[in-house]
């Protein structure tokens, strides 16, 4: 036992400075490449975000960021299966993805990714894979160090104080509260992650046994599980926005409809996003947000390197860079972004804490204990399945 | 005086070595890719994608497609869009003609029209949508008289018979078959013959409808058949006023296109083919209605019905064409208005604050894709504006009969819609390694630049007095210096005006953006698609005003620098 | 009164006179001609005339038609036949088509219409025509054609904008004759304008020389503008 400790000890000691040296290696391949980061581009603010951590690796690791905007993230995933089906497995045309959840599983299973490469990154070890497993299973997948940890996320919904009194807080409720309020309620169209995660959320909550969910899906009666939740969506159907014959094309376009007074409540993927908007003057100074009694879905969102990837060694260093305590701490600022960060505080040095520390709280932004409690993801497999099956039932 | 003779000779007698070259070289470079693309849709649709796994010819796609969710009610709203807008904007532009044909006010509409064919498709839709939306601007307007508080829950965009599309199309198409019709009023005699009919007793809408419309309809035949093909296959437009669950037939395959599910390639690939037989069929049906239509009128058209002084049509096509300028511009200004605003709520009429403020905090991410555009423009009509000049140089020292050239296989981009052979293209320059470079952008933006340069200048080019040259030749100077100060100088406006339409019609550019620029170009039309879905109407309407923005800038400049350039030439400014 | 008289004509295009205080009557049966070199105004006058002249002149002026003044009226109620000298014959339309588009309303049926387009095609030895495209028609058969077309539609008078212009010698004759008797035989005042002594000759009315009014071409105003 000891003798195991000790081992252990020495191998931490001889990794350390290897891993510096690499670590110094790689910035120094990374300097002077250009690299293609594929992120979802419909959200300005996380477009002006990324526009600078552009500008830092410019000026500290002399590596030019080009953002490339995607409409969902499944174009990049496309685009790397087809590089690998085309016999692409060098000099392939993306760098870095943003991703998580389906889209890391269906890149994982097909051995697309590069890596393990999380470890070597030295802000890792900041990370709070402890107190957010979120941040090394991803929607029940473990990472296994193939994609580095970005972003806490957690599902919550918009409404407008001045039109609602009280929010129904689950999701019977709201089916209650549409019927008596015909036209004033929608949701974005899945495959959109907003409208998937919603649909999932109906799905948690009316599901006879949750715990199913957490398995791949060919291992249940699909059918049966998901019963209730189309059950449950044609119920409330007659009753949405423009009687649920068109849907919003994103969550930035549900609180446009929220803004606009053509709907009562919006949906987002990050607590902060309501105050944002409001201190944005996207959104009126009255809008809060809820979460349902039974709570919501959190997870993490991640970075990852594609296997045939043309400039791994910059991809990693601005992997490691968005894990930086500066980085992640002008993300948590609810006037950049307000995505939550993946570190453990405790761990930070005192001034990095401060960063955080010193951190408004926005006006809609629920406090922590009230964000609880956090009910995880459903394994990856069940999404594609409900998309498919959604959008026989809705667009035909 | 021999020398120069012999000259003579060589211009118009034997063709120049490299310019003879250039008509193949041009056919090989655009027309190459075009049937590779068809080649690299139409395999998949049948199996064939060995990169995935497709080895065996097969009806698999096909059966994928047929079962589809979503497909018939997408292929409605791409026939009720596509059909209701090309029927509308041929009446909306035969009734402007039949009413107004010779009067002042015709050319003034036509002077008014040229701006607004200019603006990029995406634009006109992006605006109409502030504009006409349940939340939008005319709604706002309404709302104190209709006592709305909140927006009408009424489908006015993105409706699901494609009504909303189909209106911004006519916005957009009508303006280019009116001045394709002017163009093709004097080929007609149009005057003539009217001013005849109309000795023979008849009204002036009915001689132009009896008289002038069947000799117009022959010339502009290939223009409407154009804009059947492109309001059939319409993606960046039907994207922001189309149906969106399902939408339109070319988004809906885009959309398999980009699946992360590769195996729905082969379905994309068949819904592509799909496509390109819908559009085949539905230019074939409207050539059987045409027929149908000319046999049906014979006894109207012989017998011998007078028609009144066509106040009621004058009316209508007024309203018409009130209705046209009216959306076209109240889009234009519902752009410029959300670009500068501050918070602007439903109902206000206007938004709390005006400022450029939005702009300023926009500019650093509105520079970068305005940029890329600006580029991709500029290199990519020049590139088509030497190939047109060169192929047109030769032809006219071959003294070739203009049209009967391969060089009106050119046209075939304009026919064949984008999503139809653009994926085999994409395959073509992933396995050149083309793909996302500016080569590959640049090229693929030239598929379709090139035939609109060749239409702009083909008729200008053509019509150049030969004599000049002959009379410079004859004074002994060489032929190359001919070409570029005589001929080339003569034909600066239209040479510009040329440029300018390439400029504008890669500025518009969608797919092959898309397609070619594997994602890493972003163009003002790219950002303003990505972020018309729910982005911030600022942005959106900064980067749709630039996207018009930028075409009328080229047009102004195509137009002032001949103006300045032969301020003193009275004859170089008459016209033209 | 019957006839065709116009008084008191004013004609100038920007700012350039070209007819001043013109009166002229034509008589049924009569051929009036009026000849001068081109630019003069003569073709203007026939414009004037059908109601079709070009916006950039300015016309004022009576037109007297069997006593009816019809100078406010649209081209097509002035009952004005004219004839160029392209037959502008509509190349979509079959000969007979082009005949029957100029027959009134009032005559009814299609048999009947077609039997009144054969007819005038036997007039003028043209028997068996009706269905040719016109483009097959020799220029003198086209002649023929555009003036049968022209009758057909019923005019109270007729003018004749140099219309022998584009035939041959031998030709011109026949059509000239042609035309002339047909002219005649319908009692329409007639007026024709040529620069061809001859046409006058046979046409043998009274002879108007442009410019008429004493007249140069006066240039009232700057000389240095361009026409609009």
């Amino acid at each position: 036992m000891l003798r195991a400790l000790f081992a252990l000890a020495f191998c931490a000691l001889a990794a350390g400075p290897a891993a510096a040296d690499s670590w110094t290696d790689t910035l120094t391949e990374a300097r002077g490449q250009t690299i293609y980061w594929n992120a979802w581009g419909g959200d300005e603010q996380i477009n002006a975000y990324i526009a600078w951590v552009g500008q830092q690796v410019q000026a500290r690791f002399g590596i030019q960021l080009n953002h490339v905007k995607l409409t969902d993230t499944a174009e990049a995933v496309a685009r790397v299966v087809a590089e690998k089906a085309a016999g692409r497995t060098e000099g392939g045309s993306i760098d870095l993805i943003w991703l998580n959840g389906e889209n890391f599983a269906a890149l994982k299973s097909q051995n697309l990714l590069y890596g393990p490469f999380v470890r070597r990154l030295p802000n890792f070890g900041y990370v709070d894979v402890t107190g957010k497993p979120t941040t090394v299973v991803d929607f029940t997948i473990p990472t296994d160090g193939l994609e580095a940890p970005w972003g806490m996320a957690q599902f919550v919904f918009l409404y407008d104080t001045a039109s609602v009194a009280e929010p129904p807080r689950s999701i019977q409720a709201l089916l209650e509260w549409a019927k008596a309020h015909p036209g004033r309620f929608t949701y974005p169209a899945p495959p959109d992650f907003i409208g998937s995660t919603f649909l999932k959320h109906v799905l948690l909550e009316l599901a006879a046994d949750p715990k199913v969910l957490q398995e791949p899906a060919d291992k249940a009666d699909f059918a049966a599980v998901t019963a209730p939740l189309w059950h449950w969506l044609e119920a409330i159907r007659p009753n949405l926005w423009r009687k649920g014959a068109i849907f919003p094309a994103s969550g930035p376009a549900l609180h446009q409809l929220l803004d606009d007074g053509e709907v009562d409540f919006s949906m987002a993927f990050n607590p902060a996003e309501a105050s944002n908007l409001i201190q944005a003057g996207h959104l009126p100074a009255s809008v809060r947000t809820f979460i349902l009694k039974a709570g919501t879905i959190g997870n993490t969102h991640f970075v990852a390197i594609p296997f045939n990837a043309a400039h791994k060694p910059a991809a990693m260093v601005v992997a490691d860079f968005l894990m930086s305590p500066e980085a992640q701490a002008h993300k948590q600022d609810p006037r950049v972004w307000g995505d939550g960060t993946v570190l453990d505080l405790k761990a930070l040095d005192p001034a990095d804490r401060a960063r955080f520390e010193a951190l408004p709280q926005g006006v809609a932004t629920l406090p922590p204990d009230q964000l609880v409690p956090v009910r995880p993801e459903p394994h990856p497999s069940w999404m594609p399945e409900i998309e498919a099956e959604w959008l026989r039932r809705f667009s035909s | 005086m021999a020398a120069a003779l012999q000259q003579l000779a060589a211009y118009t007698g034997r063709r120049s070595a490299w310019l003879g070259w250039l008509p193949p070289l041009t056919l090989l470079v655009f027309l190459g890719p075009i049937a590779a693309g068809l080649l690299g849709t139409v395999l998949p649709a049948f199996g064939y994608l060995p990169a995935l796994g497709g080895e065996r010819l097969s009806l698999e796609p096909w059966h994928q497609l047929a079962s589809a969710p979503g497909l018939g009610r997408a292929l409605r709203a791409t026939l009720i869009s596509g059909f209701l807008s090309t029927v509308l904007a041929l009446a909306l532009t035969v009734l402007v003609f039949a009413a107004g044909h010779g009067t002042l006010a015709l050319g003034r509409v036509k002077r008014a029209m040229t701006p607004l064919l200019a603006v990029p498709h995406l634009a006109t839709a992006v605006g109409l949508a502030f504009l006409i939306a349940p939340s939008g601007w005319l709604a706002r307007l309404a709302a104190p008289w209709a006592g709305w508080r909140t927006p009408p829950d009424v489908a006015v965009v993105q409706d699901s018979l494609g009504l909303a599309l189909a209106l911004g199309l006519i916005l957009k198409e009508t303006p280019f078959l009116v001045l394709m019709t002017f163009g093709a009023l004097g080929q007609a005699r149009a005057d003539d013959h009217l001013r005849l009919a109309r000795t023979l007793g008849y009204g002036p809408v009915q001689a132009w409808l009896k008289i002038v419309l069947p000799l117009v309809y022959a010339q502009i035949r290939l223009p409407v058949y154009a804009v059947l093909a492109y309001s059939l296959s319409v993606v960046d437009m039907a994207i922001v006023l189309g149906p969106t669950t399902p939408p339109p037939l070319a988004p809906l395959v885009l959309r398999w296109f980009n699946d992360s599910d590769l195996s729905m390639r082969f379905q994309a690939a068949a819904g592509a083919c799909l496509q390109l037989v819908l559009v085949a069929l539905a230019i074939g049906l409207w050539r059987i209605a045409e027929s149908v239509f000319g046999w049906l009128a014979r006894p109207w058209l012989c017998g011998g019905g007078r028609g009144g002084s066509g106040f009621l049509p004058g009316v209508a096509a007024w309203i018409g064409l009130a209705l046209l300028f009216g959306l076209s511009l109240g889009s234009l200004l519902g752009l410029a208005t959300w670009s500068l605003a501050g918070r602007w709520r439903f109902p206000e009429r206007w938004p709390e604050q005006l400022s450029a403020e939005p702009w300023l905090e926009h500019a650093g991410r509105l520079l970068g894709p305005a940029w890329t555009t600006l580029v991709a423009g500029a290199i990519s009509a020049l590139v088509a504006l030497a190939l047109v000049t060169g192929c047109l140089e030769n032809e006219s020292r071959r003294q070739r009969p203009p049209g009967l050239g391969a060089l009106t296989l050119l046209y075939l981009p304009l026919l064949a819609p984008q999503i139809g052979f653009l994926f085999g293209v994409q395959v073509l320059l992933v396995w050149a390694r083309l793909d996302g470079s500016w080569l590959g952008l640049i090229w693929s933006h030239l598929l379709f630049v090139l035939p609109y340069v060749f239409l702009a200048l083909a008729d200008p080019y053509r019509s150049l007095d030969p004599r000049y040259a002959r009379s410079a030749l004859a004074l002994g100077k060489p032929p190359w210096l001919v070409w570029t100060r005589i001929k080339l100088v003569m034909l600066l406006r239209p040479l510009l005006v040329a440029l300018a339409v390439g400029f504008a019609v890669s500025v518009a550019q969608y797919l092959p953006t898309l397609f070619a620029g594997g994602g890493r170009f972003a163009t003002l039309t790219t950002e303003a698609l990505g972020l018309s879905a729910g982005g911030d109407r600022r942005v959106v309407g900064q980067l749709a005003l630039m996207l018009a923005a930028l075409p009328l800038l080229g047009f102004g400049i195509a137009l002032a620098v001949p103006a300045w350039r032969f301020r003193r030439r009275r004859a170089m400014r008459a016209g033209g | 009164m019957p006839g065709l008289q116009i008084e008191n004509l004013h004609l100038s295009v920007g700012g350039r006179v070209l007819l001043a205080r013109f009166s002229l009557t034509v008589g049924p049966g009569e051929v009036t001609t009026v000849m001068g070199p081109s630019g003069c105004g003569k073709s203007s006058l026939l414009s004037w005339l059908c109601g079709t002249i070009e916006p950039a002149f300015r016309a004022s002026g009576q037109i007297w038609l069997d006593g009816v003044p019809i100078a406010g009226l649209p081209p097509e109620r002035r009952r004005l036949g004219i004839l160029f000298q392209d037959d502008l014959l509509f190349p979509h339309l079959s000969v007979g088509e082009n005949l029957a588009f100029a027959l009134p309303r009032w005559i009814r049926g299609r048999r009947h219409r077609w039997a009144r387009v054969e007819a005038a095609l036997r007039e003028a030895d043209l028997a068996g025509f009706a269905g040719r495209d016109p483009a097959t028609l020799s220029g003198g058969q086209r002649a023929r054609v555009a003036l049968m077309r022209t009758l057909l539609a019923e005019p109270r008078a007729l003018l004749l904008d140099e219309p022998f212009g584009g035939l041959d010698r031998e030709l011109r004759q026949r059509v000239r004759r042609f035309v002339f008797d047909h002219a005649r035989w319908a009692a329409l005042p007639t007026l024709l304008v040529t620069h061809d002594p001859a046409d006058a000759e046979v046409a043998g009315g009274a002879v108007v020389e442009f410019p008429n009014f004493g007249a140069k071409l006066l240039p009232l105003r700057n000389s240095g503008r361009r026409p609009a």
